[in-house]
């Protein structure tokens, strides 16, 4: 039996909720969409760079095989190839299509789509919409959205926080359990198939590149009701932001596709002005390190460098934590053409303007790429629930190339709609039919949860132990890790867990609280944390972005496997388990970029 | 006062129907702080100047880069959006308000969500036949593209309304940022397929003659959009359809 007017919902309005949105409408599907801020406003349209393909319109013989190729290889072989194979295949289709959409992509004089260079590639193959790629297309994904919000196909639930789903008694989802954060009511919303595309989840390491609402919540609040969350210790550190008191804001990798060296001075202390020191005394060491990718190298590997020069050889600007990024050399026309965006953000949060002063930058948390465990068809481990984006874990193994990721959001979306809708065409009982106790339960669990939070009378301040969160994460499970010190940061975050219990809420009101949302998130923050840095405990290799200087080498014949986490409810913490990773088509070879692959 | 403690005259409003009340605040300062920061500190230590204790202050925040558009408020009675707002060139006391145009939510959250029904009025968007494989798009030489890009760059933070002497309940009118959107899909090549109907939309009640040229809208826009030449544009087609309707009437 098929049913005709199945009901699904989208939780998350980037591009791969939006572009799951899109598909299923287009499908002639009904969805209600779930987001914390208004869609327009979600993390996407922070991404500057660009987004990948490889349409080959600078004759240099890329291909999609190449791409692939390069993708697997950036990954360091961990990742399942037959998806990053369809993703790749299908790029220069999705590059197209947003073309068509209107998105006002950079021009070549013939009028065709302009690309740049980006790392772990010797191609062009980033197309770029001046530097704010994902405003842009996030923004050509939202006007398709509200065409169709306008035909009545699409529901915009915005300003609610999924809070949970709802799972009938054989574990299968059958709704959503969210809360309005103005009213902060707390409703069930029945549903024929999930969607999740929560994005990224920055605020566990404190300050990152990320947006504020990038906390990974929903994720979290997911594997806590059972569904598998893989590869959760490949956290990417972007080798180039500038630090800030709230958060790390990012330069661009463009700025180095663009031209950008990279240096400090040889000598520590050297007081002159940077522009005034002769070539011979400045050190571009990522060039001297690679000479083959020089500053393009991928992320994992330039953020490594940068850590060596300050931590270990003692070259920091100053003695401080931070590295040269240069454009000075570049004529300004063309840095205004092509990165007037990320230009502006430098000169605007930090009052220097870069084409004039290199700029100061410093490694800091960009990107998850462990997420939740979906198969090929984006469905997680719970029947009815499918995943797409950046919350989970399936195309850029332990490191994600630059402009990759925008791609998978819209790719992943775009696979994830049309497998939700038939799913939800053939689930053998429809959301309608299942009783609404089902719906009720888990009502009253998570009024329970707020009930326990408004009445606590304790003495922690939420957000001085979010600040303690990060701190310790940042330190300990980011670039460069030691198993002392990852079983030291578990023993913390179970102290902060302990800690959460006596919170004391300044805010106790039931009106448009948003320190109450930000306590109930930090719960699910602690939670996923000890995910990340017990999952980086195990893995006893150094692979893309996980280092571990005790083993130095990528171990193929232990650790060649996807780790998997699922919660233990009555030990109230994760365990895990390993699942071997599809390498049918590129067999794994070491990966280096000190020459050419 | 000492030299590196900030202070804060923040409103305060519980709900749409709770009285407005002024709080101050002097925290240390930091360098590199913005007003989005020093309320982050304010919320890890809620207590005003005067040591009552009081709660987090509720404002609407995102990518604290200005390009969700999310924290636009009033600063030192000046529309702006907070994270961009550094405190080393703000005089302080800092004042801190809602936008005052837009329905309250609270303290500094107010409902903005008109700005989206306007575009849906005015069918901002490209009606593509579908997201199947048709190759690739009409060809676009880069001066076209640097011309839309600009408006393109519009970040939904109303500033523009805020600022708008036309804006407000008794003439409806829709806004400068609208009437750019207006702009930029009516030179798509395929988003010309609606141009009627968008000047359709912004010749009743609201529209585009209620602009009164103050120019306060380009002068406040955080992403230097050129608003103007937008409504100028937009003007001169909405007249020019004017003329043709009445000869296909
Ligand atoms: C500064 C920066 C620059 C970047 N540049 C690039 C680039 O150039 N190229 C590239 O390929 N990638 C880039 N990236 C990465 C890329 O931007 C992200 O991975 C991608 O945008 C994630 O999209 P998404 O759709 O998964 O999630 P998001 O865009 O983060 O959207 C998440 C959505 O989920 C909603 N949400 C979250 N939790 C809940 C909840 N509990 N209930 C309801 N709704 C919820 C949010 O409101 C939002 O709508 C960059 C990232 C950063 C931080």
């Amino acid at each position: 039996m098929t049913m005709a007017n199945p009901k699904i919902i989208v939780v998350g309005g980037g591009l791969a909720g939006l572009s799951a949105v899109i598909k299923i409408a287009e499908a002639g599907g009904n969805v209600d969409l779930f987001s914390i801020v208004p869609v327009k406003r979600s993390h996407s349209v922070c991404a500057q760079g660009g987004i990948n393909a490889a349409k080959n319109l600078k004759g240099e013989g890329d291909s999609t095989e190449q791409h692939f190729d390069d993708t697997v290889y950036g990954g360091d072989f961990i990742a399942n190839q037959t998806p990053i194979k369809n993703m790749c295949d299908a790029a220069p289709g999705i590059i197209d299509l947003l073309d068509r959409m209107g998105v006002p992509f950079n021009r070549t004089p013939e009028g065709l789509l302009d690309f740049r260079r980006f790392g772990g590639t010797l191609y062009h193959r980033t197309a770029f919409a001046g530097a704010t790629t994902g405003q842009q297309l996030l923004y050509a994904l939202d006007e398709q959205v509200r065409r169709y919000e306008s035909d009545g196909r699409v529901t915009k639930y915005e300003h609610w926080e999924f809070l949970s789903a709802v799972l009938d008694g054989n574990r299968v989802c059958r709704g959503i359990c969210a809360m309005n954060l103005r009213t902060m009511e707390v409703r069930t919303f029945p549903c024929d198939a999930l969607i999740i595309a929560t994005g990224g989840i920055g605020a566990i390491f404190g300050k990152s590149t990320n947006s504020v609402v990038c906390t990974g919540s929903a994720q979290s609040a997911l594997y806590q009701q059972g569904a598998y969350y893989a590869n959760g210790e490949f956290i990417q550190v972007h080798p180039t932001s500038i630090p800030g008191e709230d958060k790390l804001r990012l330069m661009s990798e463009s700025a180095r596709g663009e031209g950008g060296r990279v240096w400090v001075p040889r000598t520590l202390h050297d007081k002159r002005d940077p522009r005034s020191i002769p070539e011979a005394d400045r050190f571009y060491f990522l060039e001297e390190w690679f000479p083959k990718y020089g500053n393009l190298v991928p992320r994992d590997v330039a953020t490594r460098a940068i850590h060596r020069i300050v931590y270990e050889e003692q070259l920091g600007i100053d003695g401080q934590p931070m590295v040269y990024l240069d454009l000075t050399h570049i004529d300004r026309h063309t840095l205004d053409r092509k990165l007037e965006g990320i230009l502006e953000i430098y000169e605007k949060f930090v009052g220097d303007d870069p084409r004039i002063h290199p700029m100061k930058i410093f490694p800091g948390m960009h990107y998850t790429m462990g997420g939740l465990w979906v198969d090929f068809k984006q469905a997680t481990s719970i029947p009815g629930i499918f995943a797409a984006g950046e919350c989970e874990y399936q195309y850029h193994g332990s490191n994600r190339l630059g402009a990759n990721s925008l791609l998978s959001c819209i790719f992943g979306g775009f696979t994830a709609g049309p497998e939700a809708l038939k799913y939800a065409k053939n689930v053998a009982k429809t959301s309608v039919e299942v009783p609404s106790s089902v719906f009720e339960a888990e009502r009253k669990r998570q009024m329970e949860i707020n009930s326990r939070l408004t009445s606590s009378s304790g003495t922690e301040n939420p957000f001085r132990i979010w600040r303690e969160l990060g701190e310790i994460m940042t330190r300990n499970v980011t670039v460069t890790r030691y198993n002392k010190n990852l079983i030291a940061t578990d023993a913390k975050l179970v102290e902060l867990l302990e800690r959460y219990r006596n919170i004391n809420l300044s805010d106790k009101g039931a009106w448009a609280n948003t320190s109450f949302i930000f306590t109930r998130q930090l719960y699910n923050m602690l939670q996923l944390a000890r995910v990340i840095t017990q999952g980086a405990t195990r893995r006893d290799e150094s692979r893309g972005a996980h280092y571990k200087p005790e083993f130095p080498e990528r171990d193929d014949a232990n650790f060649l496997k996807t780790t998997k986490a699922y919660f233990a409810p009555d030990a109230d913490e994760p365990r895990f388990e390993w699942e071997m990773v599809d390498t049918s088509i590129i067999k794994p070879r070491p990966r280096r970029y000190d020459m050419a692959k | 006062m000492a030299e590196n403690t900030v202070r804060l005259k923040i409103k305060r409003q519980d709900g749409p129907n709770a009285q407005s009340r002024w709080e101050e605040f002097e925290i240390p300062y930091k360098s590199g702080m913005n007003v989005i920061s020093a309320m982050m500190d304010i919320a890890a230590n809620p207590v005003t100047k005067d040591g009552k204790t009081t709660t987090p202050i509720a404002y609407d925040s995102n990518c604290l880069e200005e390009i969700c558009g999310s924290c636009a408020m009033l600063i030192n009675g000046k529309a702006r959006m907070a994270c961009s707002s550094l405190v080393k060139n703000l005089e302080q006391p800092i004042t801190v308000e809602p936008l005052s145009k837009f329905p309250l939510v609270r303290d500094l959250a107010v409902d903005r969500n008109v700005l989206f029904e306007n575009l849906k009025k005015v069918k901002a968007w490209v009606p593509v036949d579908g997201t199947y494989d048709l190759g690739s798009g009409p060809r676009v030489t880069p001066q076209k593209q640097e011309q839309a890009y600009p408006l393109s760059n519009c970040i939904s933070c109303t500033i523009c309304m805020e600022v708008c002497p036309q804006f407000n309940e008794s003439t409806g009118f829709v806004g400068a940022a609208t009437i750019s959107q207006v702009a930029l899909f009516n030179d798509h090549p395929t988003g010309a397929v609606l141009k009627e109907e968008r000047l359709h939309a912004l010749m009743g009640d609201g529209g585009i003659h209620e602009c009164g040229f103050a120019q306060n809208c380009v002068e406040s826009c955080p992403k230097g959009i050129p608003l103007t030449r937008s409504i100028s544009r937009v003007a001169g087609q909405v007249m020019v359809q004017t003329v043709k309707d009445i000869f296909s009437r």
